[in-house]
């Protein structure tokens, strides 16, 4: 019996000495494999008497079940220690950077914002989108919109001309989004509802002007339709777009060639710093221009001014997008400066809706 | 238009203060810029008495005076130099720390020649009442002492600076604003009766109007001679008057002209009755013909423009300047003084092309009342003999400056048609009348008889206008517009909807969006097959922005450069925006541009630690313009990509994307080295360029429904095949090849690897694909495959002379 605990505290100190899993396996084929020392001991049992297998047997397969017992217990202490190991080594730094994903890096101008804020609004009214060319003739940008020839209304548009050309006609770049409304009018019958966003030029160059600047322009052209109309389309448009709960107007009558009456608007504001804070304090802030229909443009634009009338508005984009934002320079807008782009330009996914809220 | 307080009240009663007028200046259109007190600049200046004034020790012009200020301290001790400052003496006293109007400086405690002063006695000029500085101002001895100075000679009057807008001329004048405020019911208006005709002598000599067949150039043309004048400085309150809205007083016969030019919108023209010789004569001026005007700049006239002139030449530019020659001077005793009417089209084209901004350009331009050429003459004599004596002649008119009145027929209706508002017609009379309008007939329409000072007003929608700003915009009502019953209708086109779709799509690529200018500088235009003639501004506003762009990449590489030089040398910008390739409307396309530098490239921009920085390369261009054709719904295995692009690309690394080789959609590509050397760029830099317009319109589908999805049950298997082929076959050609082999089998073919080297030889390139074959109706077996594959080499060998790598 001596030499069974002999072979048996040899075996559990091999595998307790055992220091990874084929070491461990080395020791199991030793013990338990075809020569093994415990399979040579459990050989003798079929060369022994029933009564000496009696307690032998019991012996025997005693010890190797410890054998195995041991073997497992060892190797499971190995395969954790080797997992331990393996997921030390595989650790990473996970503080180091990743690349930024391109929806992060991405930005839509603040002027395509607010061109797309001012769709989602408009739509819900029922307005379409027009467009029209930028470079225009005399007639659409002056003629049909009632600027009387010579008149000092066209001198205070500052326009940029081309060279005459072999008739003798002077094109121009469009002064304002108005020859839009000429065009509308030439092309479909009321009722009209359009908004027509786009690119304006004039030669003027400061904080607040810039040769190229973005107007959008609004007409309605219904059978009935009057100033009351006009004021509730200008509030609901601003009280929409400035996201506020109110706002107040201040009507001022004006002069545009092509309206009459024509009226200029001013919205109630609090200056706090770089905010403008809409619809409260005592400032009045100068936002667009406005009024009914010139019937001399309905005619141009070959509509019966005593059957259907309208009204159009004009206001900047861009100064509106300022006014919401806080740009305080507009020359920047169009210096692609990838800093300003980066502060003030809307993530790609930051879709203006009437059902989400214009803006995030 | 500037005027202030107390002028208004020459022509208006009024009990209103100033807010109240500039508030109600506001609600009727006549837009009040500002209010300013100029006295409120002089609330620091106080009535002082002066105790005593001793001689300074160390200077025989000054005087050291001992100033009972009146605040309760004991006299303040001042230096002082005027002439006239004595013991006794009442004057005005500036305490340290005011501003001193006239310089603009902070009065200082100082010492003056070592005696110390702790403040100033000052004169008019210092307070800005007057050019007056001899001496300090003298106050009669019952002034009160301590009391405000500007308080107690009332100096207080407010002055208005109204923006009048091109249509409403007759607010060129205080009388017109006082009509309009009366109108509003701020106040009566004061009517001047016109002084009774005065002629002593006989009419002067006779005036031609020699326009011929042009006489609404001059309609009329009245005339005076005044004799026996004594020219000299206007008396001060005419000179205040002019000084209170920034103007300079002249002379007498000058200072009568530009007070009626402000306070009745009429202009008139004073010259020197000796230094004209013979008759005059309006006619156009000769090529050629100069004058030198009184600004002392000399004008080269042509024969569009009018001039008045005498037997020598042009005496004066109609209704724009005066010569200098004839003008008047304080020597001048005998004085012609004009009043006419002029063309306002003609005259603003003169003034434009000489370059000249008068009052009297300003006002003819816009339009003068006729009726008041004549009495405006009258009202001018009888100030001109108050004012510096004489005898006036009887008048001479050349031509008539009588008009009819315009009448409209004015259904009331339209008050409510318009402008919403409903009012009575009584109301709508009585508003009409109190501004001049004669109202004739009752009922459903009125014939309104528009007054000759009221140029705009020539309809119904006008007189809408004229009820509607009296009674006030916030009288009308707000009325809901009729909305679209139930669901709003989608309102984009297709090119709107593929603009912002465009915009979104490229920014999710981490592009970022710039707007950059229409016009370009010329050169740029140029290189980017832009330039021509007719693109080309007659008056651009800098040497940067001369041409219309005929493509976004110029704009978006000069804002690339701006970038770079700020230190950004890696960026990604785009632009979806207008190109203009001619004038007409349909020469105008819209494209969309990006372009990639540095090492901004569809992976990542910088460096990072995860892989070796790349610059960018054309595939980043074609990566992005091939996600933007996906994002507007182009199938982008449809179209074709051939080498090669516009010049401005490199020829070897740039595509043109078509749809057959009529369609071009778009380029991509880099740079060519040329013309990064002309941008002054280093590169390289990667663009692409779709144009919208040339894209495919869908086909309209009666419903949404998709094809049904056929999927087959069989599993695809895959075989990659390698082949050698020169260098200048395009993978393009070999991909298409194996597409050949097998249409029904062959559902994909994809390259996987291209390599070069010594290995493959000179001049040759091995590309490998990946085939995936989609058996249908049962699995393939290995005789299938090896009989697939076989077609597949067979193929691409026939069409490119590929040699199949073993």
């Amino acid at each position: 019996m001596s030499d069974i605990d002999t072979i048996e505290r040899m075996i559990l100190a091999a595998v307790g000495s055992a220091a990874d899993e084929a070491s461990l396996e080395a020791v199991r084929v030793s013990a338990l494999g075809k020569k093994g020392s415990v399979s040579e001991l459990l050989k003798t049992l079929g060369t022994m008497s029933p009564a000496e297998r009696q307690t032998a047997g019991p012996t025997i397969n005693g010890l190797k079940d410890r054998v195995n017992e041991a073997l497992a217990l060892r190797r499971a202490i190995l395969r954790e220690e080797a997992l331990q190991k393996r997921l030390a080594a595989e650790a990473v730094d996970v503080t180091l950077p990743v690349r930024r994903s391109p929806l992060e890096t991405g930005r839509i101008h603040p002027v395509s914002q607010v061109i797309d804020e001012i769709t989602a609004i408009c739509s819900d009214l029922g307005f379409a989108i027009a467009e029209g060319p930028d470079i225009e003739t005399d007639y659409y940008n002056f003629t049909a919109l009632n600027f009387p020839v010579g008149h000092p209304a066209r001198e205070m548009h500052d326009t940029f001309f081309f060279n005459p050309n072999a008739e003798g006609e002077r094109l121009l770049l469009r002064t304002h989004t108005s020859p839009v409304q000429i065009r509308t009018m030439e092309q479909q019958k009321p009722p009209i509802r359009v908004v027509i966003p786009g690119r304006t030029y004039r030669q003027d160059s400061d904080q607040t002007h810039t040769p190229m600047f973005h107007q959008l322009e609004g007409l309605v052209i219904e059978e009935e339709t009057n100033i009351g109309h006009l004021k509730w389309v200008l509030e609901e448009f601003c009280r929409a777009f400035f996201e506020v709960d109110r706002v107040e107007m201040r009507f001022r009558p004006s002069f545009f060639p092509f309206t009459e009456p024509s009226m200029e608007v001013d919205i109630r504001c609090r200056r706090v710093g770089n905010e403008v804070r809409f619809g409260e304090g005592d400032d009045w802030l100068e936002i667009l221009g406005c009024g009914m229909v010139h019937p001399n443009v309905l005619r141009h634009g070959g509509i019966d001014p005593d059957k259907y009338q309208g009204f159009a508005w004009g206001m900047g984009i861009d100064r509106i997008a300022m006014l919401k934002y806080g740009m305080p320079d507009l020359r920047a807008f169009f210096d692609a400066d990838v800093r300003w782009l980066r502060h003030y330009g809307f993530r790609p996914l930051d879709l203006p809706s009437l059902a989400g809220g214009l803006s995030s | 238009m500037k005027f202030t307080l107390s002028w208004l009240k020459e022509h208006l009663h009024t009990e209103a203060d100033a807010d109240e007028i500039a508030r109600t200046l506001t609600r009727i259109g006549l837009e009040v810029e500002s209010v300013a007190d100029p006295s409120t600049a002089l609330a620091p200046f106080r009535i002082a008495s002066v105790v005593s004034a001793v001689q300074h020790p160390n200077a025989d012009r000054l005087r050291v005076c001992m100033v009972d200020v009146g605040d309760g301290g004991g006299p303040v001790q001042v230096v002082c130099g005027a002439p006239n400052a004595r013991a006794g003496m009442k004057a005005v006293f500036a305490a340290p720390g005011s501003v001193i109007p006239y310089t603009g400086d902070v009065l200082k405690i100082g010492k003056i020649r070592d005696v110390e002063s702790r403040g100033m006695l000052v004169s008019e000029r210092e307070l800005g009442l007057s050019e007056e500085h001899e001496g300090i101002i003298e106050l009669p001895a019952d002034a009160p002492v301590g009391t405000s100075f500007a308080a107690w000679k009332k100096l207080s009057d407010p002055l208005f600076d109204v923006s009048v807008t091109p249509n409403r001329p007759d607010c060129l004048g205080v009388s017109g604003i006082a009509r309009d405020l009366a109108a509003a019911g701020l106040g009566t208006l004061i009517g001047h009766a016109l002084p009774p005709g005065h002629a002593a002598l006989p009419a002067p000599l006779p005036v031609t109007l020699d326009l011929g067949d042009a006489p609404n150039l001059c309609p009329a043309f009245a005339l005076r001679l005044i004799r026996g004048v004594r020219n000299g400085p206007s008396p001060e309150w005419l000179q205040q008057r002019l000084r209170s809205i920034g103007l300079r007083p002249i002379n007498a016969l000058v200072d009568v002209t530009n007070f009626l030019t402000y306070d009745r919108n009429r202009p008139l023209h004073v010259f020197d009755a000796a230094k004209v010789t013979g008759n005059l004569t309006v006619r156009r001026a000769r090529p050629g013909e100069e004058l030198v005007a009184l600004d002392g700049r000399t004008y080269r006239l042509d024969e569009t423009m009018v001039v008045i002139s005498d037997q020598k030449g042009v005496e004066s530019i109609a209704g724009i300047m005066g010569g200098e020659e004839t003008g008047c001077t304080e020597a001048t005793t005998d004085v012609l003084v004009e009043s006419a009417l002029w063309d306002a089209l003609n005259i603003a084209q003169t003034g434009r092309k000489l370059g000249i901004n008068s009052d009297a350009r300003f006002r003819f331009e816009r339009g003068v009342d006729p009726e008041f050429c004549v009495p405006g003459l009258e009202l001018a004599t009888r100030l001109i003999l108050d004012l510096c004596g004489g005898e006036a002649s009887e008048m001479v008119v050349a031509g008539s400056a009588h008009v009819a009145r315009r009448v409209v027929d004015f259904p009331v209706s339209e008050v409510r048609r318009l402008a919403g508002l409903d009012l009575p017609e009584t109301e709508i009379t009585d508003i009409l009348s109190r501004l001049g309008f004669v109202v004739a007939g009752h009922g459903e329409t009125l014939a309104v008889s528009v007054p000759t000072w009221r140029p705009d007003v020539g309809g119904k929608a006008d007189l809408v206008e004229e009820v509607m700003r009296m009674v006030g915009v916030d009288a009308v009502p707000v009325r809901p517009m009729r909305k679209v019953e139930g669901v709003s209708r989608p309102v984009l086109t297709l090119s709107q909807r593929r603009v912002r779709t465009a915009r979104r799509a490229l920014a999710a690529r981490g592009l970022v969006e710039a707007v950059t200018w229409s016009f370009i500088p010329k050169d740029r235009a140029v290189l980017f097959g832009g330039g021509q003639p007719e693109l080309s501004l007659a008056n651009p506003i800098s040497a940067d922005m001369t041409d219309m762009r005929p493509s976004l990449l110029p704009g978006l590489a000069a804002a690339a450069q701006r970038n770079v030089a700020r230190g950004f040398g890696d960026g990604a910008l785009f632009e979806v925006g207008q190109i203009y390739r001619g004038v007409r409307p349909e020469d105008q396309f819209t494209a969309a541009a990006g372009i990639r530098y540095g090492s901004a490239g569809v992976a990542g921009s910088g460096r990072h630690w995860q892989a070796a920085t790349r610059s960018v390369d054309v595939f980043d261009a074609k990566a992005d313009l091939m996600a933007l054709l996906d994002a507007l719904g182009i199938a982008t295995d449809k179209v074709q990509v051939v080498s090669g692009g516009p010049a401005w690309f490199h020829p070897g690394r740039a595509g043109t994307v078509q749809l057959g080789p009529k369609t071009v959609l778009g380029w991509f590509g880099e740079f060519h080295p040329t013309t990064l050397e002309q941008l002054d760029m280093s590169g390289p830099v990667a663009a692409f360029v779709v144009i919208l317009e040339a894209l495919p319109t869908p086909k309209v589908k009666a419903t949404k429904t998709r094809p049904p999805l056929d999927l087959p049950d069989l599993q695809a298997v895959r075989r990659d095949f390698a082949f050698v082929v020169d260098r200048g076959v395009e993978a393009a050609r070999i991909v298409r090849a194996a597409e050949g082999a097998d249409r029904k089998l062959i559902a994909a073919v994809q390259v996987f690897d291209v390599f070069e080297g010594p290995a493959i030889g000179e001049g040759k390139r091995s590309v490998a694909i990946e085939v995936t074959l989609q058996p249908w109706q049962k699995t393939l077996t290995e005789a299938d495959i090896e009989a697939v594959s076989a077609k597949i080499v067979a193929e691409t060998v026939k069409a490119t002379g590929a040699v199949l790598r073993s």
